[in-house]
């Protein structure tokens, strides 16, 4: 894999990188940005702010709520035990079974979603550079065309360039 | 952003990570052989029986589910607290979330474990476990033992996730300075981050989701612990206020365990610049706040129960007022009420060590606290010629002191080979946002261990 790309002490000067690597006609979605802090404020990647994950953690939580209900009310009902005289199906119990699968389920689809859409649990890709974690912010392409590259230096310039030969 | 004050910020944070002294292992295996003592007073106990214990007719609970219920308390500081703090997002949150967020998942596993000591026979800990056994039988929905098992696993689940997801990008920046095994482990738990805006903007948002379905869950925790007693026709037991009751008790011993905490943390790994007097400002003030509303809810419950003067509750309720119990009573309304009253009310007073006794005070009020639930009512049952008392067998007594000894063991270890303050969140808690708003000059940290900034793991 061939890379180019620049690394920035401050997000002022990568942000305006990015901004040269948009003008110059790159597309936000071939810029890889990497920062060792959140840095939201500067909204390096505005297409990554939508997310569906809470929507996710809904439908997880109804999963578990269905789940929830289900295991108590089915399971009484196939081994009806009578206690006491009470219903075999008891709701306030059941209730509270329901409600810590409903929340599992939730929690357990947000981690789930988190792993996906953050590509979570995948080997280190050779696009990286460990000075990311000393601060450094990263901005750059992967494989840039021998066309651009001068210009994609031209829009780096306020960093330290490097490349990926 | 500055990259002098963020060098800085990680050579603080990661300089436990670096060294290790002898009094750290000296310290590891004080604990490891206090812990160990409780593990073989354990297995004493399983070899020759539950009757080394206490525990008799009619006082069957004891010091094993007093304890259950003072760690699940304890729990209930971290991951609520934090979660609360993020939800807010109020800024002195950031030293102090991982620290209150460790506290949760190791009294979870403290406090889980005790059950099943409890039940002299553990290895019939399956019978909870929702699966139809060889008998063909399922475990009985009904229990509020079962609610339990269901509570308190998804809370420590739901915990020990909310306590790993913020670890990441720091394990990452471990994994980019460690060399060999290290490298690897960490390479391995930083599961692939590369610190992209869609993975920060994931993990945020991730994080946000969580603390809002956590909060309640850890509600609901105490409130079923509560219900192990307020479903039962105990005298002063079957009340509908123990459930709120219960969660602002565990709240309450949250913070103080909490306070403690950081305040070993503090002079322990010399991170007098991160955790400040400020902190300890506003978690003494949360103590005190929850310090009142304990109050209260013991002030309402006693009062109930006193103007109802039911024969079956007025002997429990005067053992402990003024009879063999008061002591105990007296001592616990000093320790959760008047001290921190004293103490937290006043500015002067709500200093770092005011703060850090007050929390001693209230971890030994809230431990008599569980003390006084469990067995006066069970020594004063609704007939008198029921009516005993209890005394802890030494099984008992050693597996309480092992419990403490284990949490200290566990939060030793921990801040070896984790941050104990998240960098990520600190560093970027220390930045102001872009432009328009001026860029502020960076805060002035000690330069102490900046050259080990750079130095490999």
């Amino acid at each position: 894999m061939k890379a180019t790309y620049a690394l920035y002490t401050d997000p002022e000067s990568a942000k305006q990188a990015i901004v040269a690597l948009k003008e110059m006609g790159v597309a936000q979605s071939d810029i890889v940005i990497m920062s060792p802090e959140p840095l939201e404020a500067y909204e390096f990647d505005p297409s990554e702010q939508e997310t569906s994950m809470r929507w996710v953690a809904v439908l997880g939580g109804g999963i578990g709520c269905v789940f929830g209900a289900s295991l108590p009310s089915l399971t009484q009902l196939l081994w009806p035990l009578n206690t006491g005289g009470m219903p075999i199906v008891s709701i306030w119990p059941n209730l509270i079974i329901t409600f810590e699968m409903t929340m599992l389920g939730a929690i357990v689809a947000t981690v789930i979603s988190l792993v996906r859409a953050a590509r979570l649990g995948r080997r280190l890709p050779e696009f990286y550079d460990p000075q990311v974690s000393d601060n450094k912010i990263l901005v750059g392409i992967a494989n840039p065309s021998d066309a651009q590259l001068p210009d994609v230096e031209q829009a780096l310039r306020g960093g330290e360039l490097k490349t990926i030969p | 952003m500055n990259l002098a004050t963020d060098s800085r910020i990680t050579a603080d944070l990661l300089r436990p990570l670096l060294g290790t002294s002898g009094k750290y292992y000296v310290t590891v295996g004080l604990l490891g052989a206090v812990t160990l003592m409780g593990l073989v007073a354990w297995g004493y106990q399983m070899y020759y029986g539950i009757g080394l214990t206490g525990l008799n007719s009619p006082v069957f609970w004891g010091f094993y589910l007093i304890n259950f219920v003072f760690w699940i308390g304890i729990s209930h500081a971290g991951t609520l607290i934090s979660a609360i703090l993020r939800l807010i997002d109020a800024p002195w949150r950031r030293p102090v979330t991982r620290c209150a967020e460790a506290i949760t998942a190791f009294a979870l596993v403290i406090g889980g474990t005790l059950p099943l000591i409890h039940l002299g026979r553990p290895w019939l800990f399956f019978y909870l476990i929702p699966f139809p056994d060889g008998r063909g039988l399922w475990p009985n929905f009904r229990s509020p033992l079962m609610w339990d098992f269901f509570a308190i696993n998804t809370y420590l689940l739901a915990s020990t996730l909310f306590l790993f997801l913020p670890m990441i990008p720091d394990f990452a920046l471990i994994r980019d300075r460690a060399t060999g095994i290290r490298r690897t482990i960490y390479g391995a738990l930083s599961v692939g981050w590369r610190g992209t805006p869609k993975q920060w903007h994931r993990l945020e948002s991730a994080m946000q989701i969580m603390a809002i379905a956590i909060i309640p869950v850890a509600v609901s925790v105490h409130t079923i612990v509560s219900f192990d007693f307020a479903m039962a026709v105990v005298p002063m037991w079957h009340s509908t206020v123990f459930g709120p009751y219960f969660v602002a008790g565990a709240i309450f011993s949250g913070i103080a365990g909490l306070i403690i905490a950081m305040a070993i943390l503090r002079r322990v790994l010399r991170l007098e610049q991160y955790l400040t007097a400020l902190h300890f400002q506003k978690l003494g003030q949360l103590l005190l706040l929850m310090s009142l509303l304990w109050g209260y809810f013991v002030f309402s419950e006693r009062l109930t129960i006193w103007y109802g003067n039911d024969n079956h509750e007025m002997p429990v309720f005067w053992a402990t007022f003024t009879g063999e119990y008061a002591p105990f009573f007296w001592v616990m309304v000093a320790c959760n009420f008047v001290l921190p009253l004293i103490l937290l009310s006043n500015q002067k007073l709500r200093t770092i060590s005011g703060c850090v006794v007050a929390s001693c005070g209230v971890v030994l009020g809230m431990w008599l606290e569980r003390f006084l639930i469990v067995v006066p009512s069970l020594s004063y049952r609704q007939l008198p010629y029921t009516w005993g008392s209890y005394m802890p067998g030494w099984p008992e007594i050693a597996v309480m002191v092992s419990t403490f000894a284990a949490m200290a063991l566990l939060y030793t270890l921990f801040v070896k080979f984790i941050p104990i303050i998240s960098i990520w969140e600190f560093k970027d808690g220390t930045h102001p946002g872009p432009e328009p708003r001026p860029i502020a000059e960076p805060r002035t940290l000690p330069a102490r261990g900046a050259e080990a900034a750079g130095e490999a793991l």
